[in-house]
């Protein structure tokens, strides 16, 4: 059985006064242990919502959530939010997109850290110091002792979500839940925090949701991918297929999107036309309609179902999908580089004077 | 040297630079460079200062007065032997100014330490509990704003009958709803921050994310706050003895009731007026000044 079960999980934001959103709107995708799966869509798609629903962290007031979302057999919708306060930080934690914000300012980070092993571990003292020092180091925080007294704003951006991460696995979580965690970060620093992730958690036998836009980050870490657009999958498949047979217009323009260095000069880049804001309401259609180059007269009459693609074995959203290695769609390259170059998390020494 | 003795010493260099230390040493170093903080601080040390050791500078007492050299129409003005004359009552001014800053220190910071912890409690009550419990408590507080500060305490003090207690009481009871709603102000909008969010998903109990996290984040204003209405509270203490609602005993040296007793004679000694009010004047900018640098240096929306 999977780890954990997302079945047809919805989320509806309602205010007085004006029409309910449906940010998730039925999706089911599940994470077996220590399997990687990435959730890929553009800003507002409902990917960090969906996160939010699993972990529990959506307002009571205001956001309706349905479906159910289970957890190792329980549906943790159904828990109280007692029960859930336990599960979170021990069973399942959650890494976040803004290292800068993410952190509370106003206190060390060692003790931040010494917190989480105070809740769920009951650690305390030089005990919970000295784990923290161990986690900082093993996110590659050089010189630990001394960090645990840093606060945050001393530390880079790179480090703190390094120590973040560490606070994460603080309770060795058996689901990380990532949302964006690299998007904050230059490119360098992507790098190593994603092979930081790859070592820690898949090798770790955690299991890894990632939330991202980035097709980068999926290539170089996920086991199977969802494509998601205005609050549903429309395109579900293994990381090498989808790559290699993209067979959604929404997949394929985010592909020819990513920039890549291999290609020849003057070679423009196709960005999808418009914004997910130009969106049909999915009872009136497929909310890509609007933005999609191979619209046919059924598209804007009925939203079509998440069904298996007879040619791919994808779950495919869609009537008209590009035909399996028709217009070839590079693979974009792997962010996560080799070793060599995500390793040096500590500074090079300069030259002495 | 080697890589990692090189790497320790440039982490060094960037500890004793610009970054070292929490917030609010941060906030205290870039205070000590602003002139303006500086000149605030000096002001207040030197009020605080006088009215700690007033019984070593005043030169004579502020209680006995010489009445032979005082007529109507003349009242002796600044000389060699009392700096700043003599009052109506042929008391030694500058012995009374001197003293007179207890009596406004003692208000202030007593009257203060009642508002303002009475008011955090409710605030930090509201912030923390929101829901029903937020909003007794914060129309409480708006029927309290309705009525204006000075009034209201002017309606306190006469309560309670003129003494330096209900002087204190009033303006203590002002101060509440101030600090109580600029508390929950804080603190709600500290609850939506991420790290919060981040605490919350990491299992952090509520109790603790509101005192350990919410709370101290939610401080900068209030502390500003804190210094700004010292300010007001000398002005606002002046301001009740110069309607007679200070002291019961008159002959206790009080700023404000010094204006008053002078009014009938702005014309033949005008001084009698002017150096209780430069002595208002410079204890209040004093907090001022240190209370807007305060803002500057805590608010890191407006640094740089």
């Amino acid at each position: 059985m999977a780890l954990l079960s997302v079945e047809d999980l919805t989320v509806t934001f309602s205010r007085r006064g004006r029409r309910p959103v449906h940010a998730v709107d039925g999706v089911t995708f599940s994470v077996e242990a220590g399997a990687t799966v990435g959730l890929v869509g553009e800003s507002g798609c409902g990917k960090s919502v969906t996160s939010l629903a699993i972990m529990g962290l959506l307002p009571r007031r205001g956001a309706d959530v349905g479906g159910a979302v289970r957890f190792d057999g329980d549906d943790l919708l159904q828990l109280s939010p007692n029960a859930m306060r336990e599960l979170r930080g021990r069973e399942i934690a959650m890494v976040f997109q803004d290292p800068q914000t993410s952190l509370n300012p106003v206190l060390t980070v060692g003790r931040q850290i010494t917190e989480v092993l105070e809740r769920h571990r009951d650690m305390r003292g030089r005990d919970a110091d000295r784990e923290a020092a161990s986690l900082l180091d093993r996110v590659g925080i050089p010189d630990p002792n001394r960090r645990l007294k840093d606060y945050p704003h001393q530390m880079s951006g790179g480090m703190r979500q390094r120590a973040l991460i560490a606070m994460a696995l603080a309770c060795k979580p058996r689901l990380l839940i990532a949302d964006e965690p690299t998007t904050a970060l230059d490119v360098t620093i992507q790098a190593q925090i994603l092979e930081l992730l790859k070592e820690l958690v898949v090798d770790s036998g955690t299991a890894l949701v990632m939330i991202t836009h980035d097709l980068g980050v999926v290539a170089g870490l996920c086991d199977t991918v969802h494509v998601m657009y205005s609050g549903r999958i429309v395109e579900s498949s293994d990381r090498r297929s989808l790559f290699a047979e993209p067979r959604h217009p929404y997949t394929t323009g985010l592909l020819a999107s990513v920039p890549r260095l291999d290609s020849p000069r003057g070679v423009p880049l196709r960005p999808i036309p418009g914004s997910p804001r130009d969106l049909l309401p999915w009872a009136q259609g497929c909310a890509f309609a609007p933005r999609c180059t191979r619209r046919v007269d059924q598209c804007t009459a009925v939203a079509p179902d998440l069904l298996p693609d007879p040619v791919t074995g994808h779950a495919l959203r869609c009537y008209n999908p590009w035909p399996p290695g028709g217009e070839a769609v590079a693979v974009p390259a792997p962010i996560v580089a080799e070793p060599i170059v995500a390793k040096p998390a500590v500074r090079r020494a300069r030259k002495k004077p | 040297m080697s890589v990692a003795e090189s790497e320790s010493v440039l982490l060094l260099a960037e500890h004793t630079g610009e970054e070292g230390g929490s917030r609010l040493k941060l906030a205290f170093r870039q205070l000590r460079r602003n002139p303006v903080a500086v000149i605030g601080a000096a002001l207040i040390l030197l009020f605080v200062a006088v009215a700690i050791l007033a019984p070593l500078l005043a030169p004579y007492s502020p209680t006995h007065g010489d009445l032979s050299n005082i007529t109507v129409s003349h009242v002796p003005g600044p000389s060699s032997k009392h700096w700043l004359g003599l009052d109506l009552q042929g008391r030694d001014e500058l012995s009374r100014i001197i003293y007179g800053a207890r009596a406004s220190l003692l208000i202030g910071v007593v009257s203060l330490t009642l508002g303002a912890t009475l008011g955090m409690l409710l605030g930090a009550l509201a912030g923390g509990f929101g829901g029903w419990v937020d909003s007794i408590i914060m129309r409480l507080m708006d029927i309290m704003l309705a009525v204006p500060g000075l009034l209201f305490a002017i309606a306190v003090a006469a309560l309670l009958g003129p003494s330096l207690r209900s002087v204190m009481t009033a303006i203590a009871v002002v101060n509440v709803p101030v600090f109580a709603r600029l508390l929950r102000a804080s603190m709600l909008g500290q609850r939506e921050s991420d790290y919060v969010l981040a605490a919350r998903s990491l299992g952090v109990k509520r109790r603790k994310i509101i005192i350990g996290h919410v709370l101290p984040n939610s401080l900068a204003p209030v502390i500003v706050q804190g210094t700004l209405a010292l300010a007001t509270a000398i002005i606002d203490a002046a301001g009740l003895a110069f309607l007679g609602l200070g002291s019961a005993d008159p002959s206790v040296p009080e700023w404000g009731r010094m204006l008053t007793d002078t009014q009938q004679y702005l014309r033949t000694a005008p001084q009698l007026a002017l150096f209780p009010g430069a002595a208002i004047l410079l204890s209040v900018l004093g907090f001022n000044l240190l209370g807007d640098a305060l803002r500057e240096a805590l608010d890191p929306k407006l640094r740089r």
